[in-house]
This record gives C-alpha cells, sequence and structure tokens, in this order.
C-alpha cells in the first residue's frame, strides 16, 4: 500500500474489494448455502434477505474462502451460520468491534456485519458509531424489524413511541432511533435503506454498497412476521406504497407518488419539505446528491418520514462519499514504520534501548 | 536559620565505611573534570532515596533521572512510584503529594525499601505525609522557600516543624531550593514563575553531589528533551550544576556518600519498569510466534503505558487500535486473533470486568487472545494510581458459565517481558484467552534487567490449519473446527482465506468435533469438560522452592509482585537464624503440577497476600492446605520488616 495514500484523504483510492483475491470459478448462489436447517420463523423476512445476499455474491466473483459474516446477537445474526464462508456468531452487540479487530488486520478480506435493530442500536450501539466515524471497510446490514424477535417481544429502539409490548403493556415511552439519522449523525460514507420484500432494490443497494471505500450501512426494514408483523406494511402494499416512498436516485429530482405528482424542495428555512409538484414547480425540486460531502441534505431527507406512519420514507442510497477508510490508513502506517526502519527491525536493539552498561 | 548536620554517621546507615575521595575506581565514574572541595566520603552498601513534593514540582522526573543515572554506574536498584490519580492535584495539599522512592546498593536487592534514608520534601505536605515513615537519624532535605505560613497551614502543622523541634530526631538540611534556583537562573531572560520550575532540576543535582552519580546521562536527556527550546535547556541544565555546586560548597553537607557498583551476574544490563518490559514482551512475541501483534486497548491507568510503547513499534507488524471502549478493545483483538494476529488487550482491573463476556466468547471460540490486566486497587474505581492483587479472582471466576482461562503473574518489573512471552506461548498453543496479571507496583516501578540473548528465546512459532481433518464414511474430506489435538486439546486454528476450511462458530455451545451448534445435554456436559480438561492440562514449570539450610518448617507462598518483599522478608529472618522456605507463583491457572506436594513438605504455609485472600482461597479449595494468610490493602508494596516480622511470629507458633 502506498504512502501517498494516507496523505491524500478525498483522492479516490482504492475499492473496497481491490484487495480481495477473485476466483475464475463460476459460483452460484448454491455455493454461498449451507447444509444447516434455517431455523427463522416460517415467513420471516431474513429469508428473503438470505437469499438476495447468496444470489449477488456470486457477481463479485471474490474467493468464497475470502468472505467473513461476523454477526451479534438476535434472530438475523443467525445469518452467518447459513452462509458457506467463514463466520462468526459473536455476542450481542459487539460484531462492529470484532470486524473491526479482523478487517483492520486481514485487508484481503471482505467483512459483513449482520446485525438487528436491537444488536446495533441498544446495546452495541456505541460500537456502531465509532466504525462509522471511522470508517471501516464493513458491509454493515442492519435488519430493522423494530421489535425484539429472539427474546420473544419487547419493543426496541427503533419502535414507535406508544409501542405496546411485553415489556410496555401501557405503551411504549422513548423516542425511537432512525439509523439513517444516527448513522449520518456519525458522518458515516455509505448510508443506504432498503426494503427486504423488494428483491431488486435490495440487490441494487447491495451492489452499490459492497465496493465502497470503508463502512457501508444499509438498514433493511425486515418483516417480524411473529412479534411485529406488518411493520412495513405502508411500503409494500401496493395501495399506498407508491404514496409513502421516496425512491433515492443519485442525480434525480426527488419525486415521488402515483404519477411522481409530489416531491421534495427546499422551504424558505432552509429545511426539506414535501409538496406538491404542481403547485411548487419542478424546477423547485431537490435533485439529490449522494455524493455531497455535506451530509446535511441527506440528513434532512432522512428526517421527512413520519416514524408512526412511515409517510414520506425515502429509500435508497442517503449518501456515497469517497474517504479513505481507516483499515487502509492503519496499514500504511505500519508498512511506512517497515519501510522506513528497512526491513530490519531489530529486537536486541529494541529491548536493549538506549541506556546499557556492561557486568563483568 | 540552617542547621548544621552533624558529620556523624547517621543511625540509619547500614554498613557505612569511612574512605576518602578519589581513591575508588567509582569516584572518577562521576565528574573527574571537577575540582573536588575535600569532603569525608563514606561508602554506604545501601540507600533509600525519597523524592516528594507537590504533583506539579515534578517528582517522577527527578527519581526518573537519579534512577537511571544509578542504574548506568552499576547499582543494583529498585523503585516505587507513588502518586495521586489526578494530574494536578490541588497545590501544597496533602493528597496532592507526589513521591519516588528508590532504593539502591552495591548488592543485590529485591524491594524499593521499607523506610527512606532521606526525604527531600520539595513543601510541608510531602514533609508531613512522610514523615511518619522516616527513622531516626534519617537526612531529611527540605526546601525552606515552601515553608511559608499558608503552606504549613495548609499541611496541617500549627507551627514550623523546621523551627519547633518537630525534626529533632533528624539530621535536617534546611535549603532555600526555590530562591536558590531563581538566583541561579537570573542571568536567563524568563519569568520567575519559569525559573523556579526548574528547582527539581536543583535538588537532583544536589542529590547527584551528594551521591556521587554520573551526570552525563541526565545532561543527555536534558539536551534532547529540551532540544526545541534553547532557553529552557540551558536553565535546566544550569539549575542542575548549581544543585551540584551547591553541594560542593555549603557546609551544609560535611560527608559525601558512595555506594559501590553491585556484583550483579555477568551481562549486559539496562534498566526498566514493568510497563516496558511487558510491552517489549509483546513485540518479542510477535516475533517468535511469526504473528502480526494488534493491540486493541482503551486507556486506562495504570496500563495505558503499555498502548503508548507498542504504538512506537509498527515496524515489528505491530498494530494498535485504540478503541471506543473496553469491550470494543478486547473485541477488536479477538477479531484479529480470528484472522491469525496475536491479539491482545491491555487493560486495570474496571476494564477486565467489561472486557469479560468477549473474553467468555474466546473461551467458546477457542482462540488465541493476550489479556493483561495491570492490577489496581478497587473495587469500583478504586485508588487508579495504586497497586493491589485484588483480581486474581475476577481473572479466575469472573466470566458466565463455566470457562476456564490460565492466569500468569509476573514477579518484578523486568519479568512482565517473559511472563509476557509464557502468555502467548500458552495462548497460541492452547488456542485460549490468558490472563497476565501485573500490577501498580510492577508497572511503574524499575529495575536493572540482565537482558536476554534474542536467540535463547523460546521459539514459538504457529502453524495454522491448512487441510481438511476428517475422513467421512463415504471418503469425503471435510473440515471440523472443533477436532482436538490429542496432546494438548487444543482445536485447529484455521483462518479465513484458507480455502476449503471454511467454517462458522460463535458463542452458541458445539457438537464435539465438528463445532456446529448443538442443545445436546451429554454433549454440553462433555464440551464443559473438554473446556477445563484442557485448561488443567496445560504443561508449566513446577514450583521452585528456595530453602537454603533444609530446615525450614514454614514455607511463605507468594504470587505477582510480592516476590520482592516476600524474598527480602526471608533474607531477614535467615540472616536472624530462622529458617524459612519461600515458592512463588508464577503460574495461578493450572497451579504447577508439583504444587500440592510442595505445600504438603511444610508444616505451615503462609500467603502473604495485597488482598483479602484470595490465593488463599484457592489453595484451600483447591488442596484442604489450611494455610495462613497476611493480608494488606493498602495501594503500596509491604515492606520487608514487616513481614519478616509477621514470618518470625508464624515460626514461633508452629
Ligand atoms: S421472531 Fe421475528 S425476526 Fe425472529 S425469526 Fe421469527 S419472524 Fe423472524
Amino acid at each position: 500500500m502506498s504512502e501517498a495514500l494516507s496523505h491524500s484523504p478525498g483522492l479516490p483510492g482504492l475499492p473496497a474489494l481491490s484487495l480481495v483475491p477473485k476466483t475464475d470459478a463460476k459460483q452460484s448462489a448454491k455455493e454461498f448455502k449451507t447444509d444447516q436447517e434455517v431455523r427463522w420463523c416460517p415467513g420471516c423476512g431474513d429469508y428473503a434477505i438470505l437469499a438476495a445476499v447468496q444470489s449477488f455474491l456470486p457477481e463479485l466473483g471474490l474467493r468464497r474462502e475470502n468472505i467473513v459474516f461476523v454477526s451479534g446477537i438476535g434472530c438475523s445474526s443467525r445469518f452467518p451460520y447459513y452462509m458457506n464462508t467463514y463466520g462468526v456468531h459473536s455476542i450481542h452487540g459487539r460484531a462492529p468491534a470484532i470486524a473491526t479487530g479482523l478487517s483492520v488486520s486481514r485487508p484481503d478480506l471482505s467483512v459483513w456485519v449482520v446485525t438487528g435493530d436491537g444488536d446495533s442500536l441498544s446495546i452495541g450501539g456505541n460500537h456502531l458509531i465509532h466504525a462509522l466515524r471511522r470508517n471501516v471497510n464493513l458491509k454493515i446490514l442492519l435488519f430493522n424489524n423494530r421489535i425484539y424477535g429472539l427474546t420473544k417481544g419487547q419493543y426496541s429502539p427503533t419502535s414507535e413511541v406508544g409501542k405496546i409490548t411485553k415489556s410496555t403493556p401501557m405503551g411504549s415511552l422513548d423516542n425511537p432511533f432512525n439509523p439513517v439519522s444516527l448513522a449520518l449523525g456519525a458522518e458515516a460514507t455509505f448510508v443506504a435503506r432498503t426494503i427486504d420484500s423488494d428483491r431488486k432494490h435490495l440487490t441494487e443497494t447491495l451492489r452499490a454498497a459492497v465496493n465502497h471505500r470503508g463502512t457501508s450501512l444499509i438498514e433493511i426494514y425486515q418483516n417480524c412476521n411473529i412479534f411485529n408483523d406488518g411493520a412495513f406494511d405502508p411500503l409494500k402494499e401496493s395501495a399506498t406504497r407508491d404514496d409513502v416512498t421516496i425512491r433515492l436516485v443519485h442525480g434525480q429530482p426527488i419525486r415521488f407518488g402515483v404519477d411522481g405528482s409530489r416531491g421534495v424542495v427546499r422551504a424558505d428555512d432552509g429545511s426539506l419539505q414535501v409538496v406538491d409538484v404542481a403547485q411548487a414547480g419542478e424546477d423547485r425540486l431537490v435533485v439529490h446528491d449522494a455524493h455531497a460531502e455535506d451530509p446535511s441534505v441527506a440528513f434532512a431527507l432522512s428526517r421527512l418520514s413520519d416514524p408512526m406512519t412511515l409517510a414520506n420514507t425515502p429509500i435508497g442510497v442517503f449518501r456515497d462519499v469517497d474517504r479513505p477508510s481507516y483499515d487502509e490508513l492503519a496499514v500504511a502506517q505500519v508498512a511506512r514504520a517497515k519501510e522506513a526502519a528497512g526491513g530490519t527491525a531489530d529486537l536486541a536493539a529494541l529491548i536493549a534501548g538506549g541506556d546499557t552498561w556492561q557486568v563483568d | 536559620m540552617q542547621r548544621r548536620v552533624a558529620p556523624l554517621l547517621p543511625p540509619a546507615y547500614e554498613g557505612a565505611v569511612v574512605g576518602r575521595p578519589g581513591n575508588d575506581p567509582a569516584s572518577d565514574r562521576s565528574r573527574s573534570a571537577r575540582q573536588h572541595v575535600s569532603k569525608q566520603v563514606v561508602q554506604l552498601d545501601r540507600v533509600i532515596i525519597r523524592f516528594a513534593g507537590d504533583s506539579g514540582d515534578g517528582m517522577q522526573l527527578t527519581g526518573d533521572r537519579f534512577t537511571s543515572s544509578t542504574a548506568m554506574f552499576g547499582n543494583d536498584l529498585s523503585t516505587l512510584p507513588d502518586f495521586p490519580a489526578e494530574i494536578r492535584a490541588p497545590a501544597g495539599t496533602l493528597p496532592g503529594v507526589s513521591a519516588f522512592q528508590l532504593h539502591f546498593a552495591d548488592h543485590d536487592i529485591m524491594t524499593p525499601g521499607d523506610a527512606p534514608n532521606v526525604l527531600v520534601a520539595m513543601n510541608p505536605a510531602a514533609l508531613k505525609v512522610n514523615l511518619t515513615d522516616l527513622p531516626r537519624g534519617a537526612d531529611v532535605i527540605v526546601n525552606t522557600d515552601e515553608f511559608t505560613p499558608r503552606a504549613l497551614t495548609k499541611a496541617g502543622f500549627a507551627s514550623n516543624p523546621i523551627e519547633d523541634g518537630t525534626l529533632e530526631s533528624y539530621a535536617v538540611h534546611a535549603i532555600p531550593l526555590t530562591s536558590m534556583t531563581v538566583e541561579a537562573l537570573k542571568v536567563f531572560d524568563m519569568g520567575k514563575k519559569d525559573a523556579e520550575r526548574a528547582k527539581n532540576m536543583f535538588a537532583l543535582g544536589l542529590l547527584s553531589w551528594l551521591y556521587h552519580r554520573p551526570t552525563d546521562g541526565t545532561i543527555s536527556y536534558l539536551r534532547t528533551k529540551f532540544a526545541k527550546s534553547p532557553t529552557i535547556l540551558a536553565a535546566n541544565l544550569a539549575a542542575f550544576e548549581a544543585g551540584w555546586s551547591f553541594g560542593e560548597t555549603t557546609e551544609d553537607f560535611a560527608v559525601q556518600y558512595e555506594v559501590k557498583p553491585a556484583h550483579l551476574p555477568q551481562g549486559k544490563y539496562r534498566n526498566i519498569s514493568g510497563n516496558l518490559a511487558l510491552s517489549y514482551g509483546l513485540v518479542a512475541a510477535g516475533q517468535l510466534t511469526g504473528l502480526p501483534v494488534f493491540l486493541g486497548s482503551y486507556p486506562i491507568t495504570p496500563a495505558s503505558d503499555i498502548l503508548h510503547e507498542l504504538s512506537k513499534h509498527k515496524k515489528f507488524g505491530v498494530t494498535t487500535f485504540q478503541a471506543e471502549d473496553e469491550i470494543a478493545g478486547v473485541g477488536a483483538a479477538l477479531g484479529a486473533a480470528y484472522g491469525g494476529a496475536l491479539g491482545v488487550t491491555t487493560t486495570s482491573g474496571p476494564g477486565l470486568a467489561l472486557k469479560s463476556e468477549t473474553i467468555g466468547l474466546a473461551v467458546a471460540l477457542e482462540l488465541p487472545l493476550v489479556v493483561i490486566d495491570v492490577q489496581r486497587g478497587g473495587p469500583s474505581t478504586g485508588l487508579p494510581t495504586k497497586t493491589e492483587q485484588s483480581d486474581l479472582l475476577q481473572a479466575m471466576f469472573g466470566r458466565n458459565g463455566e470457562a476456564p482461562v490460565p492466569i500468569v503473574a509476573p514477579r518484578s518489573p523486568s519479568d512482565c517481558f517473559h511472563a509476557a512471552l509464557e502468555a502467548a506461548r500458552i495462548a497460541t498453543t492452547y488456542r485460549t484467552p490468558v490472563l497476565l496479571l501485573s500490577d501498580g507496583y510492577l508497572a511503574n516501578g524499575s529495575e536493572p534487567w540482565r537482558l536476554p540473548e534474542v536467540a535463547e528465546l523460546p521459539d514459538l512459532t504457529v502453524a495454522f490449519a491448512t487441510e481438511a481433518n476428517q475422513t467421512m464414511p463415504d471418503g469425503s474430506q471435510q473440515f471440523w473446527p472443533y477436532l482436538r489435538d490429542p496432546q494438548t486439546l487444543a482445536r485447529p486454528w484455521a483462518v479465513p482465506g484458507t480455502p476449503g476450511l471454511e467454517h462458522r462458530i460463535g458463542g452458541l455451545e458445539k457438537a464435539d468435533g465438528t463445532g456446529e451448534i448443538s442443545y445436546d445435554p451429554t454433549n454440553h456436559d462433555h464440551m464443559v469438560r473438554l473446556r477445563q480438561a484442557k485448561i488443567t492440562g496445560i504443561t508449566v514449570p513446577d514450583l521452585e522452592v528456595e530453602d537454603p539450610d533444609a530446615a525450614a518448617r514454614v514455607l511463605v507462598l507468594g504470587w505477582g509482585s510480592t516476590y520482592g518483599p516476600i524474598g527480602a522478608a526471608c533474607r531477614r529472618v535467615r540472616a536472624d537464624g530462622g529458617s524459612i522456605a519461600q515458592a512463588h507463583l508464577r503460574h495461578l491457572n493450572p497451579f504447577p503440577a508439583n504444587t500440592e506436594a510442595v505445600l504438603r513438605s511444610y508444616e505451615r504455609v503462609l500467603i502473604p497476600e495485597m488482598n483479602l485472600g484470595q490465593l488463599a482461597l484457592l489453595v484451600r479449595g483447591r488442596y484442604l492446605i489450611d494455610a495462613v494468610g497476611y493480608n494488606q490493602v493498602r495501594g503500596l508494596p509491604f515492606k520487608a520488616e514487616e513481614l519478616a516480622g509477621v514470618i518470625k511470629d508464624v515460626i514461633s507458633n508452629v
């Protein structure tokens, strides 16, 4: 790795997978399946995500042994057992920390983190924001089902206020996190949202994320049909979905609704607003710029959605900017130190230090 | 105002011989060029000096410099820095006192000493705090400039102890250190405050003269440290020089002392602190295993120095990662270990508590991991800068479930190097997290270290798994991540990137062999016992006993940093005609195989610990031996004299 890397933040550098060995052999989804019986509840949204990832990976042509899935604890965190790659099913909330150590010390690996809303936003919140801030070369799939599934149905940090669950029989009191807003607040360099049931959009999002330099955070709205069934129905049902979903496309005016009748404009106070396009005028529409250095507009977009009704929910890539990954910089420092030493790191000289004396 | 010191031998010195200057090889190692005012030179076999002042007075630096010169001179030595947790505690207060004790001798010594022969007190608070430790006749050098009515009140003196007879039993040297420093620096273009700051160098110069210390080391140290600020450099050099000259010319010091170099085993030596030795041990472990070292760490006293030190050694393939918290520190280290690095995390007691779940995961994953706990006073935040041995049971049992972890404990600052190698050996050989228990006393204390030959260090080469290890009934080959080496019971270390060995591991219970998730009751019982058997079966060297006359009926058993004080206490007991055996545990889990036999061959086992009896609990539980504990948790190492008294009591009662 060249010395220049660490001195040129902002310049296009190594894409995430450039050091991961490729295979010439043709791969199929089948090779990425394990012989383990998948143990999610029938109908769980996790199945669709697993199938999408298994079908997508062959596109990359990476050697299977150089791919690692690391997860925490929760329904989604069983994911690595079903991927015929290397995998670690770790402990609650800590997957980003464990994956950071792995990724930084092994630039030849494609490291994925699979986590849920409780795993990454409650118990593991600290590790998530710091991985994002550092821009570690991780692809983080955050399955957001807005509930605790594995522990049988308590409200989660993304549950809407007033949620009636086993632990909140009179309704939950605390304001939910919006994972995209949180990630943008941490200045994550790649932030996207997609939906379990929209295979095409999910795959496109994976494709956009996988070659990103540094951390990619993909929030995947995932249905838990046992404890929070239908949580994302407004975004899924044909009667409502076009009305509530804002599909973000880089370089395109932000427009949605049946016949594209609604759009996003900048209000006089600088905030973003959803308006009737016919009234506001097409030329006032905000053109989505995922590559904007400043995350403010992306953040404002993430605030448009209503956590109760899901009205005005953007999906797609909110932000995708180029910054050196923590991994590159860390590896470059070690390489530079080795180079400066001219390949001679002398242990005897190190332990002797400067001040020695001889006893005869 | 100044009282003259009697040119008689103060009773605090042992084995002093009066001589003349310049007639032994040691004296020309001090300052050959300088014109000596003829003063009496007294030969001593050992000296204990304590520098004490305000946290901002630079006492640790002064102590460090004096130590370096003493090491270069060839004395054996042992040090005890003792400072408050606050970076700058309120000036002039008792809790704000920072001290550095140094014991040096012409023979090998084991501790920083019980009671100082010389106290340098830079202010009334420093005098007040340290006076109780001073034996009668000790030299007390006080900085009279700081003994103002206000400072005296702050320190709790009703009147000035220099004048009211409080110090009657001591040889007092009342010296206006601050104003003399300012006077010496008035040629420099600097404010009074800045000039005053150099008073520790004046004190260092004076003490260097008093004990015939070589000065070159301090001069070159100052040159490097202040290379970018010529005025400050010149001022510090001048203050140092002025202190030296003052000693030479003042009538206040009628004698100069000499402690000849010690007769240590042949070899090349350096002075080293525990944290530095530990850091070097980790770098060496990386070289000897052939693995890149990955340190995941979060700053915590008194372990942070290891993070600082390792971050300087990237050229050895060391990566340091300052994590967002203790959990991420160990998590990242474990992730790196999964990828084939030598994963290390460093912390102190509170951090170890936070890491326990991840260490449990490492036990389940059966991956190598070195966890270093530089123990400090607890519980909770406790005494961050003071020493204690109270994390032994946390290291042993502080995880959910049956999660055995080997424990290694260094016995002296330089031994931290070898303990780090041993921890790495066990971790990589047995694929297990290993806990290394250092403590604040070892971490910051220092001693001369005979440098090992790199070629003689153990070969710790590690082999990763490269191929399938199981032939199925149909003849096909599979890789089973939990198939064990029959000797060590270690599982294969198969790192990502190895084709054909793709596997999934996790914290859920695994089926023996295949490593697949298993909730089977019999399998779980079997796996719990297997993991325990692996740790119990670790090969560790036998426990050695020092019992010179082979007549001892009492054995003193210790572990970790109490080695020095226990050893010194045993010497005292023997010097007084008693018989006592000493054994010291480096391995606390598993215990050496001969431990029970050793313990049973004595009528009584005494276990001194800086906790309330944690090793004693393990020994009793394991061997049903009714060991006697001696326990102190004052944040300071044991004193040899105190321990010698305890040992004599136990001997007289068997
Ligand atoms: S509890 Fe919910 S999230 Fe978990 S597996 Fe079942 S359906 Fe999926």
